[in-house]
């Protein structure tokens, strides 16, 4: 690991005002994912500025009736607070089944937005990479890539953002907070993630030297009948290969209103807003569900070895929405 | 002090240490080359296994991943603080009397967690396999499916699991199970 320097930020003006200095400085918040980084090479920060103890630990009501989320509010924090749990269910399952035990209680709502994609050709130094080498080459495109992308790649990375908070966050239209030396902004998540393009070094939409201060959740009557599905390739501790957040509000047999955001498929969260725009107004059933996902794939450009996700991700539409459909009428 | 090496102050089982770090040491190394407490368990280094749990204000970590700068003034907790005197901490007691594990290397992460994860559930938190997530559903029984969901970051090599599950399990019903750690998991806090 390169030697570097380590100061403690004392408040987010004085946070700011370190990177803003310094631009081979970063963040340090759990540092599950950069610590990890920088053991095997692949981030070289000359200096971190450690934010845990910033105050950004709370979880509070926002003004318009939802809840803003600080930044440096752990994960297991996150999926315990009773209103996540009652509001959100389907956000305090999808932090659930993400990582470890000891690993949701370091990691941070911000730093789960900022991880990196866990594609094994970008922590590996010897292959070429888009991502961490622009210019290099994508070596998944035709090697390895049964757990990349099927929506929204591009001919220079196939790569997925690994999150399962964040998929939960993208169907309930989070929105990020920052702050900057030039003062505070904010971007709704599903803008937050910059399209891969031919710059998929480029990850986020967040100016240089950006502190993620919190998130906020809008209120949403139809995210208390909400559900977290992942699949993965063992019973616990893996990453997706396809997961999806549902949030779904039947009023006479009616869609009144509905959520869909799928995870493992894309550089980010993928909010399916095609297949929610179909629903709407349609009779809550299987055949409604599965041609609202048929929609949302139409634009599926799957790689030799993951078209199986086009269909795991069919599935997974109809079955957890034919869920809430019973849970809903309880 | 260079600009990359600083004086720390780790709390470890009630006691303080003063001691000078280069800022790219981890907690796990700290306590293993620098304080001799190797009961803590190097295994993959990168946060997949388990073996280097411990707890800091009373919430299991990896340590490995955990910059021993970042635990400044924090109460670090590992196996070698779990038993007061010569009475070991219940989950202790009952990894012995289960035989909850082979070869024994990641057994103090093992138990590390194992307290932790009954803190946890003791707290009301939920987990990947509680059937309802929602405050009002009541605390989630601690089945079997419970505790190996729960108990899911700490890999045996060994395979060791079906004791451990049932010393985890043998602990949960014993008196005083959380009583050598501060039991911080304050889920309703916020």
């Amino acid at each position: 690991m390169k030697e570097f320097q380590y100061q403690r930020a004392g408040d987010v003006p004085g946070a700011v005002a370190l990177l803003a200095a310094d631009p081979e400085a970063r963040f340090l918040g759990g540092g599950t994912n950069l610590v990890d980084l920088m053991k095997c090479g692949v981030e070289r920060p000359a200096r971190l500025v450690d934010i845990r103890r910033l105050p950004l630990d709370r979880i509070e009501p926002s003004r318009e009736g939802g809840l803003r989320i600080g930044a440096t509010v752990t994960n297991s924090d996150l999926a315990a607070h009773a209103e996540v749990r009652s509001r959100y269910p389907a956000l305090a399952q999808a932090v659930l089944a993400g990582a470890s035990g000891q690993l949701r209680n370091m990691a941070t709502v911000g730093g789960n937005l900022l991880q990196r994609t866990r594609c094994p050709y970008f922590a590996d130094l010897a292959k070429p990479c888009n991502k961490r080498a622009p210019g290099s080459g994508c070596p998944a495109i035709t090697g390895e890539h049964h757990n990349h992308a099927i929506l929204g790649a591009s001919d220079h990375c196939v790569a997925t953002h690994p999150s399962d908070m964040g998929v939960a966050l993208t169907a309930f239209d989070a929105i990020v907070q920052y702050e900057t030396a030039e003062g505070p902004g904010e971007l709704p998540l599903t803008e937050f993630y910059l399209p891969v393009g031919d710059s998929p070094h480029r990850e986020t939409a967040l100016p240089p030297g950006a502190l993620i201060t919190g998130v906020t959740l809008p209120p949403a009557r139809v995210a208390a009948n909400s559900r977290y599905r992942k699949v993965r390739e063992r019973a616990s501790y893996a990453f997706a290969i396809g997961s999806i957040a549902a949030a779904l509000d039947v009023r006479d047999g009616i869609v009144h209103d509905v959520r869909l955001a799928f995870g493992a498929v894309a550089s980010r969260p993928w909010r399916a807003r095609a297949a929610e725009r179909l629903l709407v107004g349609r009779p809550a059933d299987a055949e409604a569900f599965a041609a609202a996902a048929d929609a949302e794939l139409a634009a599926a450009r799957p790689l030799a070895g993951n078209a199986y996700k086009v269909t795991l991700i069919r599935n997974l539409v109809v079955s957890e929405l034919t869920t809430l459909v019973q849970e809903g009428t309880r | 002090m260079t600009s990359t090496t600083s004086m720390i102050t780790l709390k470890v089982n009630g006691e303080k240490h003063v001691l000078p770090v280069d800022h790219r040491t981890t907690l796990l190394d700290a306590l293993r080359e620098r304080l001799d407490l190797t009961g803590t368990k190097k295994g993959c280094d990168q946060g997949q296994c388990g073996a280097c749990t411990v707890l800091l204000d009373g919430r299991r970590v990896v340590s490995c991943l955990q910059l021993a700068m970042a635990a400044e003034d924090r109460e670090i907790t590992t196996i070698e603080g779990l038993a007061e005197d010569d009475r070991l901490h219940p989950v202790q007691q009952a990894f012995l009397d289960l035989d909850g594990y082979q070869c024994g290397y990641c057994t103090p992460g093992q138990i590390c967690s194992a307290v932790a994860v009954l803190a946890e559930h003791a707290a009301g938190w939920p987990s990947a396999v509680t059937g309802d997530v929602r405050p009002e559903a009541g605390q989630p029984e601690l089945t079997a499916e419970e505790i190996r969901e729960r108990m899911s970051g700490n890999l045996c090599r060994c395979g060791a699991y079906v004791a451990i599950v049932e010393a985890v399990a043998r602990a949960a019903d014993a008196p005083g199970k959380a009583s050598a750690v501060t039991a911080r998991p304050e889920g309703a806090r916020r």
